[in-house]
Order: C-alpha cells, then sequence, then structure tokens
C-alpha cells in the first residue's frame, strides 16, 4: 500500500513525457497561433518537470558521486528555462501582434509570405 | 665703319617699307607711299654704295687683304644646344646652324650695288609708269618686300639665309606677276612662275642638305674653304650631286631648260616688274649661286659641262623663239632667257667673272629695255603687239634713243657695254673648251647673230616703217613723264659705260672688274689645271692674259655677226607697212609656225607633265597622276574599305549570333533553365506550412531516437 503510494521518478517521467506529447501534438495540429505558443510552453514545462525530477533522484545519490541535497543544478536550470520561456512568450506574442495588424488573422497556415 | 658694320640695314630698309605699306598703305596718298617706298630704296641704295666703299678700303687692308666681310647678328636656326645635332660626312658631329649673318664680298657688292642701283630707277620710273592704276601702295609694298628679298639673298652669308631670300623673291614675283589679279591670264601666270619655281626649289633644297652633310657647314666661307682644302677629289659623286641638285635650283629660278617656260608669262606683270624682277635683278639669282657655289662647281665638272650645255642651248633656244615673236615685252623676254644662257654658259666653261660681269651690264640694259618697252606700252595706250606699232622714233624721242643705246649694247656693238660683256664670255668658251665642245662657241655666235635681228626687228617694228596703229591711238602718243625718262636717261648712260670697267687687255684695258672679283674665283683658275686637260687651258689662260690673234679675229667675228643681224633687221623691217612680211615666214613657212607656236613645248608640258591636255585617252602628267590616284582611290582603297567593312559586318552578324545562341542561350541561360527545371521538384517540398516543418522535424527527430536507441 505504502508502496502504492511512494512517488518515483518514472511517475514524474511519464507525467512529463505526457505532457511533451500533448505539447507536440497541440503545436503540430493547432491553427491558432495563440494556442501553438501555449502548446511550447507545454513542451517547456514537461522538459522542466524532467530536469526536476532527475536533480531530485540525483540528490538520494551519495556526496561521492556527486549527489547530495546540495545537487541542485537540475532545480537551477529549469528556473532558467522558465524565464526563457517568458522571454520567447514576450517575442512570440509581438510577432504575432505586428501579424495581426497585417494580416487581420491569426491562424499559422496563413503565414506563408516567404513560400515560393 | 659704319655702312659695313651695319650692313644689316640695307635689307631691313625695305623691310621698314613693305611693313609701312602692309599696315597703313591704304590710307596713304599716293605722294606719301612714293615717299616712303622710293625713299628707303634710295637710302639702301647709299648705304650700299657706302658699304662697298667701306668694303674697298677694309679689304685692301694688310691683314683683311682680299677676305670677305662678315658680320653674324645672332645664330638663327640649330643652335648649339639645340637637337638639330647629325654627324657629317666622315662621321664628325656637326651642326645644322644658320646665322642671321650677312656676307660682303666682291661678287656680292656687285649684285648689291646694280640691284640697289637699278632698283631705285626703277621704282622711281614705276611713280611716273604706275600713277594711274590702282593699288599704288599694293604694288609699291610689294616692290619693296622684293628688295628686301633680293637684298636678303645677296647679302646672306649661308645657304639656309639665302633660300629665305631666295623664296622671298618667289613670292613677290609671284604676287607682282599676278598683280592685275582681276585678269585670268595674270594670275595662270602667277601660278605658272611659282609652280616651276618650286620645281627648282626643291633642288636647292636638296643640293643645301648635301651640303650640309658633306661639309657639316652650310656657311658659305666654310664651304668654299672645305672645298678648296684639297681633302675632295675631282669629280667627287656627292659634289657632284649636290653642285647638279642646286643647278636645278638656278634652272627654276634663272629660266633655263626646262625650266624656263614660266618666264615669258610673267609679262603679264607690270612692265616696271618685268624690268626689275624678271630681267635685272631676280632672274640672276640662279647665276649668283651658282658663282656663290664656284669652289665647288670646280671641283664638279659634270656638272660644269652641264651647266654650259644647258646655258647655250636655253641661248639658242630662247633666241630663236624671240625671231618671231610680236608682242614686244614677250621678245624681250626670250631674250633675257637667251641671256641668261649665255651667263651660264660662261659659268659652265669655268669663267665665272665674265659670267658676273655680263649679268653686271645686262641687268643695265635689259632694265632699260623692259622700261622703254613700258615706256612705248604707256604712249601706245597699253598696245602691245609690235604689229601695230611702228614710225615712234620722232614721236617719243627719248623713249627712242635710250632704247637705242640699250638694244646697241645687247647687240654686241661695240663700244656698249654689252660687247664687253659677251665677247669676254665667247672668247673663255673658245680657249677653254675644247675639242667637240668648241660648238658651244658656235652655239654662242650663232645666239649673237640672232640677238642682233631680233633687237634690231623690235627697234625697226617700233620705231620706223610706216604707222600701223589706230588713229585713236596714234592721236594720244605722248612722250613719257620726267619720272620715267630720267631712269631711262640714266639706266642708257650705264648701259653705255658699263662694259668699260673691264675693258679687256688686248684692246689696251686692265680687265679691272675681273681684278676686283679674283678674290672670289682666283683660286678657279689653279683647280681647272689640275684637271687634266692642262696643257689647252694653261695655253688658254696664257692667251687670255696675253693677247692673241685669235682673240681678235673672235671679237671681229662677233661684231660682224652683230652688223650682219642688225643689216639684216634694217633690210626686212625697215619700211614695214600694215600687213608686212616676216622673212623667216616667206623662207620656210613650218620653220616660222614652230618659233612662232616657241616650240609648242607649253602644250608638250600641258600633254606631259600637267596633264592639261590628254594624249589619245591617256592623260598624263599631274592631272593624271591625280585621274589615277582618283581611280586606285574609288577602285582599291574604297574596295579595300568596303571589304573591310563587309568582312567586320559578316564577323559582327556571326559575333552577334554566337552572342545571343551560344554564350546568351547555352552558357548563361542554359543553367538557369536547368536550375529552374531542378528546381520544380524540390519546391514540392515547400508548401509554406509551418506545421508540416515542425511535423517533418518530429518525424525526424524520433526516427533518430529510435535509430539510436534499437540501432
Amino acid at each position: 500500500m505504502e508502496s502504492m503510494l511512494h512517488i518515483t521518478t518514472l511517475h514524474y517521467l511519464v507525467l512529463g513525457a505526457a505532457l511533451f506529447l500533448l505539447g507536440v501534438i497541440g503545436v503540430l495540429t493547432r491553427r491558432n497561433v495563440v494556442v501553438v505558443l501555449m502548446s511550447i510552453e507545454l513542451i517547456l514545462n514537461a522538459v522542466n518537470l524532467n530536469l526536476v525530477a532527475f536533480s531530485h533522484y540525483w540528490q538520494g545519490m551519495p556526496a561521492r558521486l556527486g549527489g547530495g541535497p546540495l545537487a541542485l543544478h537540475g532545480q537551477v536550470f529549469a528556473i532558467f528555462v522558465i524565464t526563457d520561456a517568458a522571454a520567447e512568450a514576450a517575442v512570440g506574442l509581438g510577432i504575432l501582434i505586428a501579424f495581426f495588424r497585417n494580416k487581420e488573422t491569426v491562424n499559422i497556415d496563413e503565414v506563408n509570405l516567404l513560400k515560393w | 665703319m659704319f655702312f659695313l658694320n651695319h650692313i644689316w640695314l640695307i635689307p631691313l630698309l625695305p623691310a621698314f617699307g613693305a611693313t609701312i605699306m602692309f599696315f597703313f598703305g591704304r590710307k596713304l596718298q599716293k605722294a606719301t607711299v612714293s615717299a616712303v617706298c622710293v625713299g628707303t630704296i634710295v637710302l639702301a641704295f647709299l648705304m650700299a654704295c657706302g658699304a662697298v666703299w667701306q668694303y674697298s678700303a677694309w679689304s685692301s687692308t694688310q691683314e683683311h687683304f682680299h677676305q670677305p666681310y662678315q658680320t653674324i647678328l645672332y645664330t638663327w636656326l640649330g643652335t648649339d644646344t639645340g637637337h638639330m645635332n647629325y654627324a657629317s660626312h666622315g662621321g664628325s658631329p656637326a651642326l645644322f646652324q644658320a646665322d642671321a649673318g650677312f656676307l660682303l664680298d666682291p661678287l656680292s657688292s656687285i649684285w648689291l650695288l646694280f640691284v640697289t642701283g637699278v632698283g631705285m630707277l626703277i621704282h622711281i620710273y614705276s611713280t611716273g609708269y604706275m600713277a594711274h592704276e590702282g593699288g599704288y601702295y599694293r604694288f609699291f609694298g610689294y616692290l619693296n618686300l622684293f628688295m628686301f628679298s633680293m637684298l636678303t639673298l645677296i647679302l646672306a652669308n649661308n645657304y639656309v639665309l639665302m633660300f629665305v631670300g631666295w623664296e622671298g623673291v618667289g613670292l613677290c614675283s609671284y604676287l607682282l606677276i599676278g598683280f592685275y589679279f582681276h585678269r585670268k591670264s595674270a594670275t595662270d601666270a602667277g601660278n605658272k612662275a611659282f609652280i616651276v619655281n618650286r620645281i627648282g626649289d626643291a633642288g636647292f633644297l636638296l643640293g643645301m642638305f648635301f651640303i650640309a652633310w658633306y661639309f657639316g657647314s652650310l656657311r658659305f666661307t666654310d664651304v668654299t674653304a672645305a672645298a678648296r682644302s684639297g681633302h675632295f677629289a675631282i669629280g667627287d659623286p656627292f659634289i657632284t650631286a649636290a653642285t647638279l641638285l642646286l643647278f636645278v635650283g638656278a634652272c627654276g629660278k634663272s629660266a633655263q631648260l626646262p625650266l624656263y617656260v614660266w618666264l615669258p608669262d610673267a609679262m603679264e606683270g607690270p612692265t616696271p616688274v618685268s624690268a626689275l624682277i624678271h630681267a635685272a635683278t631676280m632672274v640672276t639669282a640662279g647665276v649668283y649661286m651658282v658663282a656663290r657655289s664656284n669652289a665647288l662647281f670646280v671641283l664638279a665638272p659634270t656638272s660644269m659641262k652641264t651647266v654650259a650645255i644647258v646655258g647655250a642651248l636655253t641661248a639658242i633656244f630662247a633666241a630663236s623663239i624671240g625671231l618671231v615673236q610680236n608682242d614686244i615685252k614677250r621678245v624681250l623676254a626670250y631674250s633675257t632667257v637667251s641671256q641668261l644662257g649665255y651667263m651660264f654658259l660662261a659659268l659652265g666653261v669655268g669663267a665665272f667673272s665674265a659670267s658676273v660681269f655680263h649679268v653686271f651690264t645686262h641687268a643695265f640694259f635689259k632694265a632699260l629695255l623692259f622700261l622703254g618697252a613700258g615706256a612705248v606700252i604707256h604712249s601706245m595706250s597699253g598696245e602691245q603687239d609690235m604689229r601695230n606699232m611702228g614710225d615712234l622714233a620722232h614721236r617719243i624721242p627719248i623713249t627712242y634713243r635710250t632704247m637705242l643705246v640699250a638694244t646697241l649694247a645687247i647687240a654686241g656693238i661695240p663700244p656698249f657695254a654689252g660687247f664687253f660683256s659677251k665677247d669676254e664670255i665667247l672668247w673663255q668658251t673658245w680657249t677653254k673648251e675644247t675639242d667637240a665642245y668648241r660648238i658651244l662657241w658656235f652655239i654662242g655666235y650663232a645666239t649673237a647673230l640672232m640677238t642682233a635681228f631680233y633687237m634690231f626687228r623690235l627697234i625697226y617694228l617700233t620705231f620706223f616703217g610706216k604707222p600701223r596703229m589706230s588713229h585713236e591711238v596714234e592721236h594720244h602718243i605722248h612722250e613719257c613723264p620726267h619720272s620715267m625718262a630720267v631712269p631711262l636717261l640714266v639706266l642708257a648712260l650705264f648701259s653705255l659705260s658699263a662694259g668699260w670697267l673691264s675693258w679687256p687687255p688686248s684692246l689696251g684695258g686692265s680687265a679691272r672688274f675681273e681684278k676686283f672679283l679674283a678674290p672670289v674665283f682666283a683660286k678657279e683658275a689653279q683647280v681647272f689645271q689640275e684637271e687634266g686637260k692642262a696643257a689647252q687651258l694653261a695655253a688658254g689662260e696664257k692667251e687670255a692674259e696675253h693677247t692673241s690673234p685669235t682673240e681678235y679675229l673672235l671679237m671681229f667675228l662677233s661684231v660682224g655677226a652683230a652688223a650682219v643681224g642688225w643689216g639684216m633687221a634694217r633690210r626686212s623691217y625697215n619700211n614695214a607697212d600694215k600687213g608686212y612680211s616676216e622673212p623667216i615666214a616667206v623662207a620656210a613657212p613650218p620653220v616660222y609656225n614652230l618659233l612662232l607656236n616657241k616650240y609648242y613645248v607649253d602644250e608638250g608640258y600641258d600633254y606631259v607633265f600637267t596633264g592639261r591636255r590628254k594624249l589619245g585617252n591617256v592623260r598624263l602628267g599631274v592631272l593624271g597622276l591625280g585621274e589615277a590616284s582618283s581611280w586606285v582611290d574609288s577602285h582599291v582603297i574604297d574596295a579595300a574599305v568596303n571589304d573591310v567593312g563587309w568582312i567586320t559586318r559578316l564577323t559582327a552578324t556571326i559575333s552577334s549570333w554566337w552572342d545571343k545562341w551560344i554564350i546568351d542561350g547555352i552558357g548563361v541561360n542554359g543553367p538557369a533553365i536547368l536550375a529552374r527545371m531542378l528546381s520544380y521538384p524540390a519546391r514540392l517540398f515547400e508548401w509554406g506550412l509551418v506545421q508540416w516543418y515542425a511535423l517533418v522535424m518530429t518525424a525526424g527527430l524520433v526516427g533518430f531516437v529510435f535509430y539510436y536507441v534499437y540501432h
């Protein structure tokens, strides 16, 4: 019973994979750019989840192998990714607004000016 | 020494007059024009007298004994720093250099005196003769310019400056022959004179270049000194060539065969011009040049023979034409050519001083004849044809008497001037030539007979016989004004007495003229003696100095010839009435026609040299050359040009085709087309949907992962 409640790294990874898959499907299938951007956020957060999960797992390892409570690289890296995601959302939305002013649409399949 | 030091002023004075006429003449009164132009010549004459007087004093001093006086103002052509250095014959460096320098020696003294003297008289005469003519200032401007050129020619100390004067007198001759420029015949005659003279001038130039190359100097003193130095053999081919070329120049200027044709036509000019330029002064420039180059000519016996033969032939040729001419000035023109022939005959036999002496006496009596003819024409209201004259002797007595003096002089009747000079020439020809060349003497002798005949024919036709002019003209006959009469009288005086300067030793004289010229020609006799026919020459020289029976015989013969000519003319023409008959026309009509038409030389030249007449269908001469050139130009040159153009166009067409289809088509557009064709399948992948790209990326990623995981 207790073993049933114990959340292992594998759980995190499965959850991350599910989120990543959701994100990819969203990016590939949704026409609305806003939704695509949101899906990208999902992908990034799936990656963050993996990073944090592995880092947590690594904290449980003996110090002589580089583990221990201070092995926080994964968490720190996740903070950077969150920052990066915020910046990316800002730029993406900026481009989207500029695009909307020209085309009066936010559909990604209509973004084809550079097509031959 | 003022006059001698300022000898350059002599030519500059008339140049000053000419300049004034050029700039201001149009606005000046006739009296002012006369004062300026005659004044410059009078001053020049006085300065010339002073210069010759001072020269004779200078050259008789011990240190300058018999030396020529030379003054060099500046180096005019080819300075030391210049680029005209060249190697003379023998390799030593020399300068093609010419000074603005003046040379006075006995030879140029004589020319200087009679040119300024006769020139002055003719200027004075012209003030009367041209008084009623238009272009008065122009006439005197040209005359002054002529005097400047002639004096430059005479006083130059080198060939180049002499050539400047030589061309200058040619120019003035052209301008004055064509003075009545509204008359086509006058301008044609001017052109003829100018063009024929160009042929001679080309010879002169070439001869000059030969001399510059061979002697390394163009100064007369240097060339003469070099020629007499003994370094050059007699018969040296280069000296022969140079002298022959110089003689071509002399032939042009002095109207010798075959270049004499311009002189008779030159009578189109006003009569004073004929007297000054085409009788007394300019036409003797050739004689002067040959005499000036005597040191060269004696080294070239071939040239001397050529000069003598050409001179003799010209003398008899022109005299025979003169026998039948009817235009009073043309008779005198042919007489001039004939007398010039005498001068060249004398030069050719080596009797240089005799030739110069004949130039000297001829200047007076021939100028007088022309001026007298001018006075006759003046009194006859412009009539020049002797067939329409007659019986003028008592109507214009001064003209008649002075012309008679000149005629006696030219015919060689003693004691008039021509007797001494002509007799000297004939005597020298007899003594200096041997064997077959004695024929030159016979030619000269026959010419003397003809001369007497045609001159007395002129006198009798003009002044005796029945009056043959119209009543209108007869009514206007008048003696010439004083300005014309005085020069006639002065010239008559000299025509009588000029010969006395060289009274021959055989008649108890001392040949002062010859002795005066001795420094210029002295060495010639010696060179001639070295030539090989020494014995004969030595004998000749000896005879010339002493008297010999032959000389008296020849003298008697030539006087006899003159008397016979006179008598024949008197018998034929003394009573000439209208329609009188020419004795030659009666005796031999073909000969008469031949002579009257001047041996058809002008026509012959038209056929052969000018090409004005066609020989059958062929045109020779200059015009023929022009036609041939035109044909070559249009048929060969232009054809070649067109062919080249055609070839260019063809190659351009090919090149254009190549460029359009090969370079542009295959080379440039080909790859582009290929790229476009290849791009069709490639761009199918690029359909412009971002999510498709993302899907491919994802698929690729998944593919890589699977590959690495399960490989």
